[in-house]
């Protein structure tokens, strides 16, 4: 899978090391401010008031 | 089979069994990373950074009223000992801030109106909306996580009788007095009556109720946090002793 990606993306050796820093610095940040905030939900409820809600 | 059948296929179809089983090996260990990632995010990235800008909206409400104070239209109330009471601002509006010295030496969090998710309890401590604005007569009662989302109230089972609780807002600090803990199923809401746990009854005195999730990371119960008011310091006459220095340093 990963070596798959590696012989897709094209240019030399940095160039593929850079735009794989890249995607994983876009993906960290889309997990961490959408995709784990979601997850949380799913996972532990997080509920601190009293009443219907 | 016959043993000289076709060599090439059972090659190919030894190699394909191993890729599959990379990629599957691949997946797996990606899929570990992510929940370490998760655990990361949701310990130390949820709230350690979310709680450092929850303290620095705090810390910028403070200074905001502050400077609004040095333009001396500042008119207090006629009788030091009855508080100034605010009037319950929009939803999602951040009003005040709540200040506990139990909770850190530089503990502070915004208050928002409303209980939201994403308004109020996200970003600090909510104001259950119609209940009383702080300093009034009957019941301020907040809301806040105790577990992510910056854990405004991630130390409430740590208060002590006796320990302060200040508000702030743009008139003054508000001085309340833990008493007691109480724990309560999720629809439990007695506890936000004027006078808490006593349906019907006219309020006289004025308290406090802060509300979070118990036990920690779950909402099968809630731990609730009863303080009664003491006492009320005019912004014109500096911020309370207790907590002047942290007050003063930002």
């Amino acid at each position: 899978m990963y070596a798959a990606l590696w012989r897709i993306l094209p240019g030399s050796t940095w160039v593929r090391v850079l735009i794989l820093a890249v995607a994983a610095v876009a993906l960290m940040a889309a997990l961490a401010f959408w995709i784990f905030p979601l997850v949380q939900e799913v996972v532990a409820p997080q509920d601190v008031t009293v009443g219907a809600g | 089979m016959p043993p000289a059948d076709d060599p090439g296929a059972s090659e190919g179809t030894a190699r394909s069994g191993a890729n599959v089983i990379g990629v599957l090996g691949e997946i797996l260990i990606t899929a570990g990373v992510l929940v370490f990632l998760y655990l990361a995010w949701l310990l130390w990235f949820n709230d350690g950074i979310v709680g450092g800008q929850q303290v620095t909206a705090a810390q910028s409400q403070s200074r905001g009223w502050a400077k609004a104070d040095q333009g001396g239209n500042e008119t207090g109330s006629p009788d030091p000992a009855i508080p100034t009471v605010g009037k319950a601002p929009a939803n999602a509006v951040q009003f005040a801030n709540i200040i506990v010295p139990r909770f850190g030496a530089d503990y502070q969090r915004p208050i928002s109106e409303g209980v939201g998710t994403a308004d109020s309890l996200r970003v600090g401590v909510g104001h259950y909306p119609g209940s009383q604005m702080p300093g009034g007569i009957g019941n301020v009662a907040l809301a806040g996580h105790r577990t992510t989302w910056g854990a405004p109230f991630g130390q409430i089972a740590d208060l002590r009788v006796g320990d302060s609780i200040y508000i702030e807002t743009k008139d003054g600090w508000y001085r309340y007095v833990f008493r007691s803990l109480e724990f309560v199923r999720p629809t439990g809401v007695s506890v936000l009556d004027p006078v808490p746990d006593t349906p019907g009854v006219t309020a006289r005195d004025r308290v406090l109720t802060m509300t979070s999730c118990n036990p920690k990371f779950s909402a099968a119960e809630r731990i609730i946090a009863f303080s009664v008011f003491d006492t009320w310091y005019p912004r014109a006459d500096g911020p309370p002793p207790e907590i002047a220095s942290a007050v003063e340093a930002h």
